[in-house]
C-alpha cells in the first residue's frame, strides 16, 4: 500500500513536471510569437516614397531636378542621416517627406496615408499629429519662453494643461535645460535653442522627426551634445529621426546613411545591410 | 494662447507699434475734439436760443403763424397759463404780444419785431435780463421804456435814454406811431436776434395799438430740462385738444420753431462724423502698412509655425488679433485722451475772440464749450474696432499665402 502510494506520488510529480515543461514551452513560444509580432511591427516602414520627383522651374529653360526618382523606406526607430553636397536636394527631399512641399510626381506614404492626396489644411493637421520638425535656425517663436515654445504645439493639439506641464518637465529634463524653462530664445545659446527645438519636435510624440541640418549653426561641442540628446530620445522614446547633414562628425553618429547626389540616391547602407 | 502670442507680438518692435499707436491717438484726438467742439458750439447755440429767445415750447394761434398780425391772438391766456403751470416739467410760462414794427431813430430806421412783455414774468422764463450791458431791464422811471439789442442800437446809433419811434399797425389796421425811450441794451452775441427784436412793456403796447386786455399772441414755456420737450408737448396736446381741433391753438417745440437749429445740429454731427471716418480710413492704411512690414520680417517664423502644424485659421486669427490689439490700444488711449481734453476744455471753455465777429453774425456765440455725449465715445470706439478688423484682413491673408517650404529656407 505504501509502495503504491509512493509510486502514485512519483507519477503525479512526473506529470506536474511534464505539465510545467509544457507550459514553459508554450509560454516561450507565445513569447517568441509576441516578440516576433512586435519585431514585425517594429520593422514596418513608416515612411515610403515611390519614384519621387521634384523639378523646380519645370517650365523654364533651366529646370532643376532637385529630387530625382527617389524610392526609399524608413522604419520606426531609425536614426538616419541624409547626406550629400550642397544643392544635392537634401532640404527638398525632407520637405517632401514632411509634406511641406508637393512633389512633381511620385508618392509619399506615411503610416499608410498617401499625404500627396491630402488637402493643404489636412496636411497641416497631419503634420501637427505625426511629424516633428527641427530646422537649421529660426525654430522658436522669440516672444515666447522656452517652455511656452514647447507647450505651444501641445496646445495646438489640444492636450490638457496637466499633461502638458508633465511632458514639458520630462523633456527639459532630457535636454538638460530644466533651469532655462522661462528664458526667451534670445537668452539661449544656439545649441540650447536647437535642444529646445528638438524638445518641441518631440513634445507631441510624433511618429518621426525631420531635422534639416540641425547642427549647421553649432560648434562641435554643441553639435555632439545635441546628437547625444537626439540619440538618447531615439532610445528612450523610440522616436524615429531623419536628419540631413554634410558634417562628417554627424554622419558618424547615424545608424543609416542615405547619400544623395544631384537629387539621386547614390548609396544607402541600410539596403546594403539587407542584401 | 493665441491672444497672448498676438499681444506679445504687438510689442516685438516697440518703436514701430508706438508710432502706430501714437498716430491713432493723435488722429482720434483730433477727430473727437473737432466733433466735441462742433457739437459744443451747436448745443450751446440751441441752449442759449432756448434760454434767451424761444424757450422749449411755444403756443400760438395757428393763423398768427401764417400771417403774423396781432389780431390772431390767444384768448384767456391767464387761464391757459395756470393749466400749463400745473405740469411738473414746466419751470416757467410767459405770455407776450408780438407784432412786426418799424423802429427808427434820428439816424435811420429798420424793421423789427416788437415784443410786449411783462418784465417780472419774462425774467422767470428767459435770461434776456442777464444780457443787459447798458441801462436796466425795465427798472426805470422813464416813460415808454424800450429794451433793444446792441446791434440794433449801433445800427440806429442810439444810446440809453435816446428816443426811438415805433411805427406799427393798430387793431383797426391803421398805421400808428409811438415814441419810446431806450432803457436797456442787451448783448446776446447773436446778431439776427439782436436786430430782429425789441422789447416794450405789454401795457404800453396794448395802449398804443388798442389791443384787448385779455388777449396775447404768444405763450412761451420753459421746461426744467430740454429732454422733457417731447413728453411735455404730448401732454399739452392732450390738455388743449379741443382748442387745437377748433384751430384756435397750435403747439410747437423749438425744433419746429427753429428748424434751422435742428438741421444745424444734425448736419454738424454728420459732417464731423464723416471727418472722423476719413481720419480712421487714413489711419487704417498706416495700420495695414505696419502689419505687412511686420509679416515680411517674420516670414520664416510664420512658415515655421505652419510647418509644425499651426493651422491656417489660427495663423490668420493670430495676425488679425495682432492688428486688432495694436489698433485698439491706440483707440483706447485716443478715446481716453480725447475725453480728458474735452472735459478740461468743457470746464474752461474756449474763447474764439479772433473769429468771434464772423461767428456772431451767423448766430453762434464766440465762447465755446466742447462737449460730447457718451454715445459718441462708444460709437467711435466701435468704429475703431471695425477699422481694425478691416485693416487686419489684408495682412492676415498675406500671411496665409506663405508657402512653408519656401518660408523656412534660409535664403528667403
Ligand atoms: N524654390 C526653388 N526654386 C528653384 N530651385 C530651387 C528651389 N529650391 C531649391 N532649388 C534648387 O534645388 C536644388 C536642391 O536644393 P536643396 O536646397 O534641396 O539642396 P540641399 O541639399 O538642401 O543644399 P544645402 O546643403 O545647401 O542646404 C538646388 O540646386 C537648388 O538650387
Ligand atoms: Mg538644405
Amino acid at each position: 500500500m505504501e509502495h503504491f502510494l509512493a509510486k502514485f506520488a512519483k507519477h503525479i510529480k512526473k506529470k506536474v513536471i511534464e505539465l510545467t515543461r509544457l507550459i514553459i514551452v508554450i509560454s516561450y513560444l507565445e513569447f517568441i510569437c509576441l516578440l516576433k509580432i512586435d519585431f514585425w511591427d517594429f520593422t514596418m516602414s513608416i515612411i515610403k516614397t515611390i519614384n519621387l520627383n521634384k523639378i523646380y522651374d519645370a517650365e523654364t529653360e533651366i529646370p532643376v531636378h532637385a529630387v530625382n526618382d527617389v524610392s526609399l523606406e524608413f522604419e520606426a526607430g531609425e536614426f538616419t542621416a541624409i547626406i550629400g553636397p550642397s544643392g544635392c536636394g537634401k532640404t527638398t527631399l525632407l520637405n517632401l517627406l514632411g509634406g511641406l512641399d508637393r512633389p512633381t510626381s511620385g508618392t509619399v506614404t506615411i503610416d499608410g496615408t498617401d499625404i500627396i492626396k491630402l488637402s493643404s489644411s489636412e496636411i497641416i493637421d497631419f503634420r501637427l499629429r505625426n511629424i516633428g520638425f527641427v530646422f537649421q535656425a529660426y525654430n522658436l517663436v522669440p516672444v515666447l519662453t522656452a517652455k511656452e515654445n514647447v507647450e505651444f504645439i501641445m496646445q495646438l493639439q489640444g492636450i490638457p494643461k496637466q499633461q502638458r506641464e508633465e511632458r514639458v518637465l520630462q523633456l527639459f529634463e532630457q535636454i538638460g535645460l530644466k533651469d532655462r524653462l522661462n528664458n526667451r530664445p534670445g537668452k539661449l545659446s544656439g545649441g540650447q535653442q536647437q535642444r529646445v527645438a528638438v524638445a518641441r519636435a518631440l513634445a507631441s510624440k510624433p511618429k518621426f522627426v525631420l531635422a534639416d541640418e540641425p547642427t549647421a549653426n553649432l560648434d562641435s561641442k554643441s553639435t555632439s551634445n545635441l546628437l547625444d540628446i537626439m540619440e538618447k530620445l531615439n532610445e528612450v522614446e523610440n522616436t524615429t529621426f531623419i536628419f540631413s547633414t554634410h558634417d562628417s562628425r554627424v554622419m558618424k553618429r547615424a545608424r543609416r546613411l542615405v547619400s544623395l547626389e544631384d537629387g539621386k540616391v547614390v548609396s544607402d547602407n541600410n539596403q546594403m545591410e539587407h542584401r | 494662447m493665441l491672444l497672448s502670442i498676438a499681444w506679445k507680438n504687438v510689442w516685438r518692435n516697440k518703436l514701430r507699434s508706438l508710432i502706430v499707436i501714437v498716430s491713432i491717438t493723435v488722429g482720434l484726438l483730433g477727430g473727437l475734439f473737432y466733433l466735441a467742439f462742433s457739437n459744443g458750439m451747436v448745443q450751446q447755440q440751441i441752449n442759449s436760443s432756448i434760454k434767451t429767445e424761444i424757450s422749449n415750447i411755444q403756443l400760438h394761434n395757428p393763423k398768427y403763424l401764417i400771417n403774423d398780425e396781432i389780431k390772431y391772438g390767444i384768448d384767456n391766456p391767464e387761464n391757459k397759463i395756470k393749466k400749463i403751470k400745473s405740469l411738473q416739467e414746466v419751470k416757467a410760462v410767459v405770455s407776450r404780444i408780438k407784432s412786426v414794427s418799424m423802429i427808427s431813430s434820428a439816424a435811420t430806421g429798420t424793421g423789427t419785431t416788437l415784443n410786449g412783455i411783462d418784465p417780472e414774468a419774462e425774467m422767470q422764463a428767459t435770461d434776456l435780463y442777464t444780457k443787459i450791458t447798458k441801462g436796466t431791464f425795465f427798472k426805470t422811471k422813464l416813460r415808454n421804456p424800450i429794451v433793444i439789442g446792441e446791434k440794433l442800437a449801433k445800427k440806429l446809433r442810439v444810446k440809453i435814454k435816446s428816443k426811438v419811434v415805433i411805427t406799427i399797425q393798430d387793431m383797426s389796421g391803421n398805421i400808428t406811431y409811438g415814441a419810446f425811450k431806450v432803457a436797456g441794451i442787451f448783448d446776446t452775441h447773436n446778431s439776427i436776434f439782436e436786430l430782429g427784436n425789441a422789447f416794450v412793456l405789454k401795457k404800453d403796447l396794448t395802449d398804443l395799438i388798442g389791443y384787448h386786455e385779455n388777449k396775447i399772441t404768444e405763450i412761451a414755456i420753459l421746461l426744467k430740462h430740454n429732454d422733457m420737450t417731447n413728453i411735455t408737448e404730448t401732454k399739452l396736446k392732450n390738455m388743449f385738444a379741443s382748442e387745437i381741433n377748433s384751430d384756435e391753438l397750435t403747439i410747437r417745440t423749438w425744433k419746429e420753431i427753429n428748424p434751422i437749429l435742428k438741421m444745424l445740429n444734425d448736419m454738424t454731427i454728420q459732417f464731423t462724423m464723416i471727418f472722423v471716418i476719413i481720419i480712421l480710413v487714413a489711419l487704417s492704411f498706416g495700420i495695414v502698412n505696419t502689419m505687412l512690414m511686420a509679416i515680411m520680417e517674420r516670414v520664416r517664423e510664420i512658415g515655421m509655425l505652419m510647418a509644425i502644424g499651426m493651422s491656417k485659421v489660427k495663423v490668420f486669427f493670430m495676425i488679425m488679433l495682432e492688428t486688432v490689439f495694436l489698433s485698439i490700444t491706440g483707440g483706447i488711449i485716443g478715446l481716453f485722451a480725447s475725453w480728458i481734453l474735452i472735459t478740461i476744455t468743457n470746464k474752461t471753455g474756449i474763447d474764439l475772440a479772433s473769429v468771434a465777429e464772423g461767428l456772431n453774425s451767423i448766430g453762434y456765440s464766440s465762447f465755446v464749450r466742447p462737449e460730447l455725449g457718451i454715445f459718441f465715445y462708444f460709437f467711435i470706439g466701435s468704429m475703431v474696432i471695425l477699422t481694425a478688423i478691416f485693416a487686419s484682413v489684408l495682412p492676415a491673408r498675406k500671411a496665409l499665402k506663405l508657402n512653408p517650404a519656401e518660408a523656412v529656407r534660409q535664403d528667403v
